[in-house]
């Protein structure tokens, strides 16, 4: 049982990582996570090495603040003991391997398709034929919503099993975004090509996404981000946290009919984004992030322009946030809705929001901090019923939060150094991996290189990877009309989950 | 009670009360200018990562560009992102901007279906289609109908059902898996509608064009009505392009 242990936005060569048989890959990876919340798997997939499949598992330690990987060698034909069968936040990696490469895990609850992607090992499965559970019974009835939905969101099958109005259970069937990002990265050559790719694997996610991709490829190259561009990346991160929380409390004040809340919210919203444009011409901070150079320097006036749009935010939030939080009808919905419980939530492996909502501190900003976080010393805000009255008052209060830490910062700002260090091109037989704490929670972007330093391998995982199985636990034994305010409480990402 | 009326008062105005002047606030990129300037044409032509960007004479093209700025970073004698943001158009040659052609894009009234003028005009209910969207453009489409944008006071409103609607919204470079459900949709629709597609990827495929993951059959099959370029597309555009598509005549 062997394993390297790396810190985030480490690169390191692709031998230092040890290849265990899959006995032994087993143990130590079940081992981990066996009866220790504070660690939890951050990503396991595979990819081809000449016929055979190497699978890479890396998990996060919160206490120690590093991260353990491991590696093991094996064929597409191989039948192996399912890790889930003991863990289940295993469940969907090795179901996505199974897709991938058609290796069989014996004992997995249910090897069903993850994302039905272009490059799926068995094309004879495809997206309209997905097998979903039946219950046979005169008294239940399915209902079946999607993959278009009634607003203006993203595509993806929900399919409830519901006794009256009561959800007994709910499978939720995705794939409908795939558009083939992680292959994508391999095909193109060109670094402006490939963060643009980053940029779109979730357009409310661009920051998280793309700084994630910027760390993992500047690793690769061996250059260290100078203060002035882990400045703009933090204060980038913090303000598409705000918006997006904005926006979010803004859809729950919807949910339940409360108009004033979600207008007020609604508008609140795009001050911040208004901000982000003005920074650098984008609304959703398209453009703005960079491996390696800092596009759009923050300068004093920016600063001063920020302080004036926080200024005038800040009252105004407050007010509202009071209200919304005080008024029975709208809390009569919120609490005990939607409920996952915090042993649920280990199991499942569930990240940011909706982790810290059910009680479980997992936040990359102070448990594997990057940028300019460690002298911020974040503390994350926990909330321990996990029903959407939590997930909106973590909301409620990340807001505040951010705001102060934009503050904070403001008062630092770290001259524009003209004279750059060259980005220079990636490490050949490398690995380098990269945790983000986006605004939904942890994103994690992994990859490997050639013996020419090209890319061979390009892994994505959006915190939605964990969570969307969090939103199904969270809905059982709830009233089908419940189901929006639940969904929305999650906000969770359908492209970033398809790739 | 009071509070809440106290919190209304607060708010004051948000409203933009004309969205058809509203300025863009910021470095806002909208429709790039190319003027006469000799640069090297074939580094112009590979600094663009979505290859939006032809030579001789240079031309650029809105329905490919993602807008971000590199072209007009590293040759800025060349090309001028303005902050117009009018720029969607109805026929797909209007969205190539040509070197030195400053000239605005429109909507051509006279290509504009009869129907449209008729039955739309004062009255269109839409139905949004995400088909491998990255709901950037999707966001964006809520967001014009908030309480500052808010395109529903001119009669534009997108509908829960394809039946309510007049026609479909398609954002997204329309990925392999959602061909089937996007062309369900478009079916139940009524006659007569109309197809928009808003942004980059649903106009061209984006940076997603030669994805082997997407399969744009669907577009080859009917006629678009509007374009509205942006990655994603700004509310101004968005609702400035559906009020031309409906309102302007010959
Ligand atoms: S702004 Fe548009 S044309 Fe210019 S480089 Fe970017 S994608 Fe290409």
């Amino acid at each position: 049982m062997k394993y390297t242990t790396v810190i985030n936005n480490q690169c390191i060569p692709i031998s230092q990582i040890p290849e265990n048989s899959y006995d032994a890959f087993f143990e130590l990876n079940v081992g981990f996570i066996t009866d220790s919340s504070e660690r939890h798997c951050v990503n396991y997939f595979g990819y081809p090495v000449s016929g055979n499949i190497k699978l890479i598992c890396c998990i996060a330690n919160d206490q120690s603040h590093d991260i353990h990987i491991s590696s093991c060698l094996v064929k597409p034909t191989d039948i192996l003991t399912s890790m889930s069968s003991k863990i289940f936040c295993f469940e969907k990696f090795e179901r996505e391997i199974h897709e991938n490469f058609g290796i069989l895990f014996k004992g997995h609850p249910w090897l069903k398709p993850v994302r039905y992607g272009h490059d799926r090992a068995d094309t004879l499965q495809t997206i309209a034929n997905y097998p979903f559970y039946a219950i046979q019974s005169e008294e239940l009835h399915e209902v079946g919503v999607g993959p278009i939905h009634a607003g203006v969101i993203e595509p993806g099958h929900f399919r409830f099993i519901c006794n009256g109005e009561q959800i007994l259970h709910l499978e939720i069937q995705l794939g409908y975004q795939h558009r083939g990002i992680e292959s994508l990265f391999l095909r193109k050559k060109k670094l402006s090509e490939r963060v643009q790719i980053a940029e779109s694997i979730a357009g409310d996610n661009v920051v998280g996404h793309t700084l994630a991709f910027a760390a993992v490829w500047e690793s690769l190259c061996g250059f260290r981000a100078p203060e002035e561009l882990d400045f703009s990346r933090t204060i980038a991160l913090e303000l598409e946290r705000i918006a997006i929380h904005t926006g979010d409390l803004s859809a729950a004040c919807t949910d339940v009919a409360y108009q004033l809340g979600s207008a007020v919210f609604g508008r609140l919203r795009t001050p911040i984004i208004n901000f982000l444009q003005e920074w650098c011409g984008n609304r959703l901070a398209k453009g703005l992030i960079r491996p390696g150079c800092n596009q759009y320097p923050f300068t004093s006036f920016l600063a001063f322009r920020l302080k004036e749009v926080l200024d005038a935010f800040e009252p105004d939030f407050d007010e509202v946030r009071r209200e919304l939080f005080k008024m029975p009808s709208a809390l009569s919905r919120f609490e005990r809705t939607g409920t996952v419980t915090l042993a649920d939530t280990l199991s499942i492996g569930s990240v940011g929001i909706a982790a810290r909502a059910s009680g479980l501190s997992r936040d990359i900003r102070s448990s594997h901090p990057h940028a300019l976080f460690k002298g911020l010393k974040h503390a994350p805000i926990i909330k321990h019923h996990g029903d959407v009255y939590s997930r909106l008052q973590i909301r409620k209060q990340e807001v505040p939060q951010s705001i102060n830490y934009l503050r904070e910062l403001m008062h630092r700002i770290p001259e524009c150094n003209n004279d750059k260090e060259p980005l220079g091109s990636p490490e050949p037989d490398s690995f380098a991996i990269s945790l983000v704490e986006g605004w939904r929670g942890e994103i994690c972007h992994c990859a490997v290189t050639d013996t020419q330093g090209e890319l061979v391998m390009y892994k994505v995982k959006d915190p939605s990877f964990h969570n969307w199985m969090a939103l199904a636990m969270a809905v059982r034994n709830n009233e089908i009309s419940d189901f929006p305010i639940c969904n929305k409480s999650f906000n969770l990402s359908y492209c970033g989950h398809d790739l | 009670m009071l509070e809440h009326i106290k919190t209304l008062y607060h708010q004051g105005r948000q409203f933009i009360p004309d969205v058809t002047v509203a300025k863009a606030p910021g470095i806002f990129r909208g429709r790039p200018v190319i003027n006469n300037a000799k640069v090297n044409e074939s580094d112009l032509v590979n600094i663009c990562p979505l290859n939006a960007i032809s030579a001789n004479p240079v031309r650029l093209d809105l329905g490919k560009c993602s807008f971000c700025g590199e072209c007009a970073k590293q040759f800025p004698e060349k090309i001028n992102f303005t902050t117009d943001y009018k720029i969607a158009a109805n026929e797909r040659e209007s969205l190539i901007i040509k070197e030195g052609d400053d000239a605005q894009v429109t909507i051509n009234p006279i290509k504009v279906r009869k129907e449209i003028h008729h039955l739309f005009r004062r009255s269109l209910k839409l139905r949004q289609v995400s088909a491998g969207g990255d709901n950037s453009c999707e966001w964006e489409l809520n967001a014009a109908n908030n309480v500052q944008f808010d395109m529903s006071r001119f009669g534009i409103e997108f509908v829960a059902s394809p039946r309510h609607a007049d026609g479909i919204v398609i954002t997204g470079p329309i990925t392999k898996n959602m061909a089937e459900p996007l062309q369900i949709c478009y079916d139940a629709t009524p006659d007569p509608k109309i197809i928009v597609l808003v942004g980059t990827d649903a106009i061209s495929g984006g940076i997603f064009a030669d994805s082997p993951a997407i399969d744009r059959s669907f577009l080859d099959k009917y006629y678009i009505d509007l374009y509205i370029p942006g990655n994603p597309a700004h509310p101004l555009t968005i609702i400035n392009g559906l009020l031309d598509l409906t309102r302007k005549m010959k």
